[in-house]
């Protein structure tokens, strides 16, 4: 009996294109980044052009409380409903997504640089500059975040900037930590000691030697913080501590609705900024797993 | 060993000590109370007595000290807001509710977490693990206090089964706990089910089946306890989250307890109380890494604790 099988290289002209770029493209994580295209991306950059209504200033009172169009009483004019002022929620949270992106972006990027800087000094040069970093490292996680965040703004009044800084200010230490323990290991190897030798300085090992092998760690670890960073400004602006009114920032939008949810007059206003939540955190996530299991296997949870 | 403990403690009180500075700059930072607490028209004979009363017209220095000494006492000063009242008397009045609804939430975690983190290492690469997995995903995606207003709509609002908030009665902790554990559960899941993973591919595990014992027993017995070491560094971690998650829950379902009373106190800018609740919040986290530190090295007798 003749059974030929098909060995990859036969299979692949019969294939055609098509199932040829699927089988590529399922190497990636497709839902996940197609999820943050969706709700994430696309609506922060092009919320004027395709959310229906103006976030703030097209409410009517008419309209308040419309629930979502599958619900008894809903309309194709308001796809999630209205709050209530008769604002479209579907348009808030579309322009919503522009804050999130913001914020996450930049704290990433503020307290990666910081942390990375501190933690490659700490774990190069060792001995008290390392004590005093990680004892540092050790009163930051010591103070409870949001009560920090609270007093500031009590002062400062709510603002990007207080959000920016409280947000970073805790989220330094991890990447602090995280460096530190990879340069620890790093820093023992023949090239390092090589580098040293031929005259070269503490800044150039540590810049051109050491930085590029804990950069995939640091890729790592910023897309597995950006979740994180989310929530924790989602929590901030629930307790009024993060992006002030009337911006339509996702937390704030959970938190207008709360009031009315616990009266039973309107559901709609929490349920669906709160699910546009979870659905990017839980996208960056997914994401952050596949680049660890690509980028850095060693740290891979069994 | 004891020099280990000494070298540890030594660090918690430095950790202490800077975190006393931190909230002693902050409670100043937060704006002066002569703002919220004076009329408007009030002379400025009246502003300096109010100054001379709490001790404001005191070099910076001079008032850290004041209240560092004063600090050590548990004594915060008398809260701003409330009259009569002492700041650390009103967090030790609202604690209780804190510390109960954290203990119920930490209990659940545990109780969820534990069980399915085990099944899913002993069952690994199959449906029940797969579903753990999404499970942890979605636990470590969701933030606390949308669940926590679902958690109303659908159980209190839909279907009248549970209070919308307060504290009458027993039913009020059974939404508020899901609510504050439902974040820790993901996590500790995850560590008890790799932490299982490791033990159960040791050799002491072979041999205690060799030797006939029951499955069960191999399992929930001797592979479990000695999993539990990684586990329990996450509980000092948990502390503070379960500290930091009960400001929310305690927003979210209107309870009375030390979260409120922080948020309370910052709007009216009460700065004795403030300074408590964060001094209480940061000596209860330090406290529990300690403990944690010191049980580890007792537990895990590999670590080697010469160089702390």
């Amino acid at each position: 009996m003749e059974v030929s099988l098909p060995t990859p290289a036969q299979a692949e002209p019969r294939a055609g294109r098509l199932s040829r770029f699927v089988r590529e493209a399922r190497r990636y994580p497709l839902v996940p980044i197609l999820i943050l295209v969706v709700i994430l991306i696309i609506p922060a950059i092009f919320a004027p052009w395709i959310a229906p209504y103006h976030p703030i200033d097209d409410g009517s009172l008419p309209n308040r409380l419309k629930p979502p169009v599958w619900a008894e009483g809903g309309t194709w004019d308001h796809v999630l409903g209205t709050d209530k002022q008769g604002r479209d929620i579907l348009s808030r949270i579309i322009h919503g997504a522009k804050y999130v992106l913001l914020v996450s972006l930049s704290v990433i990027f503020v307290s990666g640089v910081i942390g990375v800087s501190l933690g490659l000094m700490a774990g190069y040069f060792g001995g008290w500059i390392d004590n005093l970093i990680m004892r540092g490292v050790d009163v930051f996680l010591a103070i409870p975040a949001i009560l920090l965040a609270l007093a500031l703004v009590t002062s400062r009044g709510p603002s990007f900037g207080v959000v920016i800084f409280v947000i970073c200010f805790i989220l330094w230490s991890r990447y602090a930590r995280q460096v530190r323990g990879e340069v620890l290991t790093i820093k023992n190897q023949d090239f390092v000691a090589r580098a040293r030798v031929i005259g070269a300085s503490h800044f150039r090992v540590i810049v051109r030697h050491i930085l590029p092998n804990v950069f995939n760690t640091i890729i790592v670890l910023a897309t597995l913080q950006v979740g994180f960073v989310i929530l924790l400004e989602a929590i901030l602006s629930f307790l009024g501590a993060g992006i002030p009114r009337p911006t339509p920032a996702w937390g704030l939008l959970v938190s207008e609705g709360r009031e009315l949810v616990i009266s039973g007059k309107g559901w709609q206003l929490s349920l669906f900024p709160g699910v546009a939540i979870v659905l990017v955190v839980l996208s960056f996530n997914l994401l952050g797993d596949w680049l660890r299991d690509r980028l850095d296997p060693k740290q891979r949870n069994v | 060993m004891q020099r280990f403990i000494i070298v540890r403690c030594f660090y918690a009180i430095i950790v202490l000590f800077a975190v006393s500075i931190i909230v002693f700059v902050l409670a100043r930072a937060s704006g002066n109370p002569i703002d919220t607490m004076l009329p408007l028209d009030a002379t400025p004979e009246q502003q300096q007595a109010f100054m001379e009363l709490w001790g404001l017209d005191k070099s910076y220095p001079e008032q850290y000290f004041d209240f560092l000494a004063n600090a050590f006492r548990g004594d915060f000063g008398d809260s701003v807001k409330w009259a009569d009242r002492t700041a650390m008397g009103l967090v030790i009045e609202r604690f209780p509710l804190t510390l109960k609804l954290g203990a119920v939430a930490i209990g659940i975690s545990v109780l969820i977490a534990v069980p399915i983190g085990v099944l899913s290492a002993v069952k690994k690469d199959t449906i029940f693990d797969l579903n753990g997995k999404v499970f942890a995903l979605l636990g470590q995606a969701t933030p606390p206090f949308w669940l926590g207003i679902m958690l109303i709509w659908i159980f209190a609002v839909e279907v009248d089964w549970f209070p919308t908030g307060g504290d009458e009665g027993i039913l009020w902790i059974v939404l508020p706990a899901i609510t504050l554990g439902w974040f820790q559960v993901a996590a500790l899941m995850r560590l008890v089910r790799s932490a299982m993973l490791e033990v159960l591919e040791t050799e002491y595990v072979t041999l205690a089946r060799v030797k006939g014992i029951q499955e069960w027993k191999v399992i929930w017995k001797h592979c479990l306890r000695n999993a539990s070491i990684p586990p329990l560094t996450l509980f000092g971690i948990l502390a503070a989250q379960v500290m930091t998650g009960a400001i929310v829950t305690e927003t979210v379902f209107s309870l009375p307890g030390t979260g409120n009373l922080a948020i309370e106190a910052i709007r009216g800018r009460d700065y004795p109380v403030i300074q408590a609740v964060v001094v209480l919040f940061a000596v209860i986290y330090i406290g529990m890494n300690l403990a944690v530190d010191i049980l580890y090295a007792y537990l895990d007798p590999r670590i080697r604790y010469d160089r702390a």
